[in-house]
Parts: structure tokens; sequence; C-alpha cells
């Protein structure tokens, strides 16, 4: 299938402004998946409240636009009950890492199998532009007139602190590469968290005097690298490991109290 | 079938599993825990799925996915965690998700009295989530009426495609009682769509009110959120569209409120005297009322069953007959008489509140009918 066949063409157009990367992410996610065998019926795409979770009704699969914060655990309880299913979440850095922060380091450390993709453009969108856990230190926002005090996450850390079997970085300048780590993640078998780098100059960019959505990617190229460079910020996958998954373990689970055999 | 000597949590856990559930999501908090632990014991050896989670938000979250995906599915917990609950009880409600919650209430407000039991939650039960949503709320009073009616809160979650939340004080969730597990219980699920999915438009009622929710990976796919849609699931800012749908999440309970709302008359025809209870304020309320008619006393009582929507032509109507005084004892201050005082002029309520953590006795039920006499 080609990826703009999974798109819902009369939902748009879309309601993202001029210049916000996360059409981009968008893209790079849907040319990975159709690179791969899964049928449309078999893929559910969960969100939660933002920009970014905005994105699941632009879809053409089974698509579920939840709570602020809560798209893990919905995509919890869809995978469990129906493990055969691709189940993938789109996400935002306010949704994934303030409100939705416990879900998400929970879902890590069961290692069930759910693709977590975090549009991460530092800045709540939605509500015009407060600062978030993923907005660097000093940094403007509306609700940070002076600056913004807080230090943020790291989230490839955290992630892999709270037992992620993979995490990877990208970013919308690119897109090749983000393609590439997301075709990976969906093909990880266990909780798989890829954050990615988006700009948005309507909000983040116009504050902290960024320049257009060209100047922001530009910034991007400057500033990441995927070869490790030092000082840096490192794009690329991070954690690729194999480790049981969740819904196999809750299925070997009930085999063995089928077969009366108790705890092994 | 002989009965069996089991305790109200695990009469809920038993109902559940008769009426189909096969996905508990949970977070531990007296006095509600045994059911979660019931289930945990339970379930896989049904090939259900027991998850514990890392907090009531993800607890009701995972069982609204589960139900998306066409299981059924329970959560339970007590005041606190039902406080927790509450935004994506909202999102069910919205987006037409049958689930089933149970709430064993305790004391109140905050951390309270975890031990004890407690009536503070019938308002939350009604109007915890913001805006206006539909969602019903049965009461159980007896060991027997938790199996019961946690079977029919599978079965109204199912039929309407709406939140039902069971709530139970601590007395009743902790007392053992001879239950019999009927085996040939009526089970109700929900429709699937009849249209090919190409036709289909997940929130189109056609003549009806209730959706046809097709589970998520059943080759119907299609949109469900939280905010306002259309009847594609997807979001609009068109007013009609909006108040439609708004109108019809409440009709479709509203409209079938002789269906929905379960309670028991005794001896009301001629009293001139009704106790109005559920919980365990009943239990003392149904001894009191014995004894009074055995004086000859002409004392009836009304045992709600469905505390939401709640019977207001039940009480009008029984009001109306006699003009008869309502006792109405409560353990909180009087949440209960001030709905019933909608339907039954406040004068002719004598309210028994209780708060302490202790049981309204029957000494105190006779006091309060002598009073009235």
């Amino acid at each position: 299938m080609k990826y703009k066949d999974f798109l819902r063409k009369d939902k748009m157009p879309h309601i993202w402004c001029p210049g916000c990367g996360h059409g981009m992410v968008l893209s790079s996610f849907l040319r990975a998946l159709a690179k791969r065998e899964y049928h449309p019926d078999k893929v559910a795409v969960i969100s939660g409240i933002g920009c970014s979770s905005r994105a699941s009704g632009y879809l053409n699969f089974n698509t579920l636009h939840t709570t602020h914060g809560r798209a893990i655990p919905f995509a919890t309880g869809i995978k469990m009950a129906k493990p055969e299913l691709k189940v993938v979440v789109l996400t935002g850095d306010g949704d994934s890492a303030a409100i939705g922060g416990n879900h998400l380091i929970h879902a890590a450390r069961r290692n069930i199998e759910l693709t977590v993709i975090v549009f991460n453009n530092n800045i709540y969108g939605m509500t015009s532009g407060q600062y978030s856990p993923l907005t660097p230190h000093m940094r403007l926002a509306t609700t940070a007139p002076y600056g913004n005090i807080d230090y943020p996450f790291d989230l490839v850390k955290l992630a892999e602190g709270a037992g992620a079997s993979f995490v990877a970085r990208g970013a919308t300048a690119q897109p090749r590469h983000l393609e590439k780590i997301i075709g990976q993640g969906l093909d990880h078998n266990g909780f798989s968290l890829i954050e990615v780098i988006t700009q948005c100059p309507t909000y983040f960019g116009r504050k902290n005097r960024m320049g257009s959505a060209v100047d922001m990617l530009q910034w991007q190229r400057d500033n990441t690298s995927t070869t490790g460079k030092e000082g840096k910020i490192p794009l690329g996958i991070f954690v690729q490991e194999e480790r049981p998954e969740y819904c196999a373990n809750y299925h070997h689970l009930v085999k063995t109290v089928a077969e009366g055999k108790g705890s092994e | 079938m002989s009965k069996r000597l089991i305790q109200g949590n695990e009469a809920c856990v038993e109902g559940a599993l008769a009426a189909g559930a096969r996905f508990f999501a949970g977070y531990p908090i007296t006095p509600s825990t045994e059911i979660a632990e019931l289930m945990a014991e339970k379930l896989p050896a049904l090939g259900g799925v027991f998850m514990q989670m890392e907090d009531e938000i993800a607890s009701i979250a995972a069982i609204i996915g589960a139900s998306i995906a066409g299981t059924k599915a329970m959560t339970a917990t007590s005041g606190p965690g039902f406080s927790l609950m509450q935004e994506n009880l909202g999102f069910a409600a919205m987006t037409e998700v049958p689930i089933v919650v149970v709430n064993v209430t305790r004391g109140g407000p905050s951390t309270g009295t975890p031990t004890k039991p407690s009536q503070g939650d019938f308002m939350q039960a009604r109007w915890g989530c913001h805006g206006d949503h539909p969602i019903i709320v049965l009461a159980p009073s007896s060991v027997q009426e938790v199996y019961n009616l946690t079977i029919t809160a599978f079965n109204m979650s199912e039929k309407y495609m709406v939140p039902v939340v069971l709530l139970y004080d601590e007395v009743v969730g902790h007392l053992r009682e001879g239950v019999e597990l009927k085996g040939t219980a009526e089970i109700i699920n929900r429709d699937f769509p009849l249209v090919p999915p190409e036709n289909y438009r997940p929130y189109a009622t056609g003549d009806g009110l209730i959706p046809k929710l097709a589970p998520f990976g059943s080759g119907y796919r299609y949109h469900m959120s939280g905010l306002s849609h259309d009847e594609t699931g997807f979001p609009t800012g068109n007013p009609a569209t909006i108040e439609n749908l708004v109108v019809r999440l409440q009709d479709k309970i509203e409209k079938n409120r002789q269906d929905i709302i379960k309670y028991k008359a005794i001896d009301v025809e001629d009293a001139e005297v009704i106790f109005l209870a559920y919980g365990s304020p009943l239990r003392s309320a149904l001894q009191v009322q014995k004894q009074a008619r055995a004086r000859g006393e002409k004392v009836g009582l009304i045992q709600l069953l469905t505390l939401w929507p709640f019977p207001h032509e039940l009480l009008t109507e029984t009001f109306a007959r006699n003009n008869a005084d309502f006792i109405i004892p409560e353990l909180s201050l009087g949440q209960l008489a001030d709905e019933a005082s909608k339907s039954v002029p406040r004068d002719k309520i004598t309210r028994v509140n209780r708060n302490d953590g202790a049981l309204i006795t029957p000494a105190q039920l006779e006091q309060a009918l002598k009073g009235v006499r």
C-alpha cells in the first residue's frame, strides 16, 4: 500500500498551523508502515490530547482520540484484549511527559508491545504556548514570560531508565532517518519509544525568536547529530534489546494456569 | 442449586464472570481490594485478562480500551479512586463504551475512613464528571443482590452502551451471606453493526438512540473521540450536531427509565409512613418496617436498586397515594433525602443521618418512626 492510502482524505484539511512539523512526523510514520505488511484493519492508533494527538483522526485505521495523557493505558487495554493488533500511540511532549508521565514509565517497565511516537515540539501548542517538561531551561513560553526555570527531561534517558527495550530519537529535519527508526520501532517486539524533535514556529519558535519553519529545521540540522558528534543532540537508536514481551508473558501465564501448573 | 456462603465483593466477582467479563484492570484500595485479588486468581484460568495498573486513571482507561476491542471489562475501586476515575468515566459516557465500575464506598471526604461504610458518593456517582452525561447507577443491599446486580450492570451497559456504576458500601462488600449463583442468568451482549464496513457510521443510530459500535479490529475502521462528534465519530463544531449528540446521550437513558429503574416496594399501598433506603441502612429499615407491621402500624418500605436515573415518578406517585411521611436513613449528610425532596415535600421527610462510620441501627429507626407517628 502507498502511505497516502492510510489517510482519511475526506477529513482534510488538518488543523495544524502552516510550518508545523507534525505532518512530517505523520508522513514518516505512514511511509514506514506502508513498507510493512500490516492490514489497516489490524492497526489501532491511539492518541491523547494536544496538537499531535489530532493525528489519529486523519488515519484510516481503528483510531481512538482519548483523554489528556491517557493514550498509553487506553492502548494497553486494547493491546491486552486483542494482542494481534498493531497498536501505535501518537502523543506530544506535554501529553506523554507531563500529565501522562506515570503511564509512560509503567508501560516501558512492563515492556508491552506499543509503538509510542512522541511529537516533541517543546511547547503546549493547542493551548497556545505554555512550557512543557521538554521545554529547555530559560526558554520563553506564555507561562514562562521571564524564562523557564524548570529543567527538561531527557525523554530518551527517562524511557531507558524505566525499562523500555527500544528507545530512539529522530527529527523532522531528517525525515528518511526518522522513517527508518520508526520502522524499526514498529518491528520491535516490546515497548518502543521514539522521540521526534519537531518544529512549532507558531508558538515555540515565535516566542523564542527562532525564525520561520525553515529556520527551525536548519536549527535542527545544526544542533543534532546522527553520528554522535560532541555537543549535539544525538539522533538514532539508543536501546534495542530483545526482552520478554508483556502480552506474551501473560499468554504464557494463562497457558500455565490452564494446564494446572500454577506458578513456575 | 445450593447456596454458597460468600462475601459481597466475592459475589461481585462471581456476577461479573457470569455476565461474561473477561477483563479487569484495577488498583488496590480499601474496601474493594478483594475484587481485584479474586479477579487476579480467576481470570487467567478463563483466558481473561487481569492487570494491576499504576493508578485508577490508568485502570479505567485500560478497561475502556478493552471494551473498545470488544471484551466485557470492569474495574473496582473506592471513594478516592472513584474521584480519580471521573474524567475517563465521562469519556466512556461520551464515546458510548460499555464498562462497569464498582465503587465500594467508604467514609470521606479525602482519605476519610477507609475501613468504614459510607454513602457519601451518591451524588458523585451521578454527577462526578463534568458536563451533562448519561450514566446508570445500581445499588445492591445484600450479597445476593451484589451478584444479581453485577450481572444487571453488565447487561445494561451493553444494552444502552453506557458506563454503569455499581455502588455499595463497605458493610455490603464485606458481609458474608448465603448466595445462589444462578447459572442461567440472561446475558445481554452489545449489538454488532448490520451495515457493511463501507457504509458504516458508528454513531448513526437510525430510528433508535443507541449506536452499534464495532469492536476495534473487526473490519470496521472508524474514529472515536471524546470531542463532540458527528455520526462518523469525527469532531464537529456544528451547533445542531453537538446539541443532537448531548440530547441523544440523555434520551437513551431517560426514554428507557421504566426498563432501567428497579426497586422493591413493600407494604406501600396503605402505608402512612414509608422508609426509603438502600445499602446497609436498608437492612435496618427492613427489620423495623417488619416489626411495625407486626404491631399493626401502616408502615411501608421502598428499596432502591437503581439510584440513577432517580425514580422520581415512583416517589411522586407513592406520596400522592396516602400523603405518606418518608423516613430516609443514609450514611451521609442527606444526599439521598435532598434528591428525594424534589418529589416529596421537605416537611414530609424525616432524615436519619450517620457519618461516624457506624451503622444506622434499628433502634435509631424505631425512634425516628415514633417521632413521625
